[in-house]
């Protein structure tokens, strides 16, 4: 960023571009991580909400503390225990992701007509079957919008685990920050928001391909 | 509690109580300043940018498209990307390190949720009401200054709650970049590997959010209207 210096040194571009590769997979492999295990968690304690609706308020509320917390300072309050790690990264990216999968998965499940469910009810239907075979599949599209919500919010904020040595895109954001030199920077940054839009559009793919009832006219 | 819990609680209560700590240029109170210097004028100069677009959308119920998707977009900016974009603007526009590429980078981060929610409380208003001010002989800036925008209050504030704390929260990155707030206890705790530091700056960080959110959230139950209130 000294005056005369290009803001992108396409030469640097040609020879890390195998480093920007392997960095790009490390972002997906974090990203891919603390979205499943967080899908895996949120599914559990939704269920749970739901079978128990008293404990609803308690669940959103701790996962909603969570969820203040700023992303560095849960990284650093995890840092003495599990040191400069993937699972302190990903314990704090798995905890962003609750708040957002709990909330899409109980109000798709709760979306779902009382006329449906009861008639699922008088086919003998058990609650279990209810669950797997008429609300989950309904809730399909509200769980996804979560899904791609929490994907795209954990994609932006593996950036930050570069400071706690998990690297990703955040990598060469730090890189241009101590260098002092754009062109890192920019690939950082730029790379790592188009990671978000092209996992986005992935997931609608996905979502379409899984409901296609919803776009049926 | 195992041992290596309490010998943490401990130098991380020994850093807190140190008097040290809190005197100079460099303690905590100064870097509680600065952090609610830094959000603040974020979020102001946020709500200047977006409340005159949302407040013009949401009355003429024009640019909906966009007042919505412009909260999907800001989400998918990461703030350590924005705090790039930042220091790269800041840096060919003269302004330095620290304040200013910071700012720059939680301005953009605090202008889609208030844009958005302020979007949605005015077009949200009750349709019967507008149309019965409009009766009654009310001009259109006086529909706006009288009805829409006490009845979309609440709403409105909440997404300056969001703004705020996720401001407050990304500002810690500005230590990154050279700038102060409480950041700079955890970037420097990281780099000297110095854990009752870390601990304390981000314990601080984290009581700071949470005391922005839960402030923020008693304003928005302070401006509900009488009138609405009891309806509800």
């Amino acid at each position: 960023m000294t005056p005369g210096e290009p803001l992108i040194r396409w030469d640097w571009l040609g020879s890390h571009a195998g480093e920007i590769g392997q960095r790009v997979g490390e972002h997906l492999e974090l990203t891919l991580i603390a979205v499943a295990v967080g899908f895996a968690i949120a599914f559990v304690l939704s269920v749970l909400a739901l079978r128990v609706p008293r404990l609803y308020p308690p669940i959103t509320w701790t996962t909603g503390i969570l969820y203040t917390i700023p992303s560095l300072a849960l990284f650093a309050l995890l840092v003495p225990y599990t040191g400069l790690s993937l699972l302190t990264a990903e314990i704090g990216l798995v905890s962003y992701t609750l708040l957002i999968l709990i909330r899409n998965i109980v109000a798709g499940v709760r979306g779902v007509p009382a006329e449906v469910r009861e008639a699922a009810r008088g086919m003998g239907y058990t609650d279990r079957q209810i669950l797997w075979r008429v609300e989950l599949p309904l809730a399909l599209a509200v769980i996804f919008a979560g899904i791609r919500v929490a994907t795209i919010t954990t994609i932006g904020l593996v950036t930050v685990t570069a400071l706690i040595g998990q690297g990703g895109m955040g990598y060469f954001i730090l890189l241009g920050i101590q260098l002092f030199f754009s062109t890192p920077l920019i690939v950082g940054a730029l790379g790592s928001v188009m990671l978000a839009v092209l996992a986005d559009g992935g997931l609608v793919l996905v979502q379409r391909a899984l409901t296609p009832w919803t776009h049926a006219r | 509690m195992d041992a290596r819990t309490v010998s943490a609680l401990a130098s991380l209560a020994r850093w807190l109580t140190d008097p040290a700590n809190w005197q100079g240029s460099h303690g905590i109170p100064v870097r509680i300043l600065e952090h609610i210097e830094l959000s603040g004028l974020s979020v102001l100069v946020a709500v200047a940018v977006a409340m005159p677009i949302a407040l013009y959308f949401g009355h003429t119920g024009r640019g909906g498209f966009v007042a919505i998707n412009v909260a999907n977009i800001g989400r998918a900016l990461p703030s350590l990307a924005l705090l790039a974009f930042g220091l790269v603007i800041a840096i060919s526009l003269g302004l330095g390190l620290g304040f200013w590429p910071t700012v720059f980078a939680l301005v953009p981060l605090a202008i889609p949720p208030v844009l958005t929610n302020a979007y949605v409380a005015v077009r949200e208003v009750d349709r019967d009401v507008v149309d019965s001010a409009r009766g009654m002989g009310l001009s259109e800036s006086q529909i706006l200054r009288s009805i829409e925008v006490p009845l979309g209050l609440p709403l409105m504030l909440s997404g300056i709650r969001t703004a705020a704390v996720n401001v407050v929260a990304t500002a810690t990155l500005g230590a990154l970049v050279a700038g102060g707030a409480l950041g700079r206890f955890i970037v420097d705790g990281l780099a000297l590997q110095e854990y009752d530091q870390l601990m304390a700056g981000a314990l601080l960080v984290a009581l700071l959010a949470v005391g922005t959110e839960v402030s923020f959230a008693a304003l928005e139950r302070a401006t509900v209207p009488p009138g609405m209130a009891a309806i509800r």
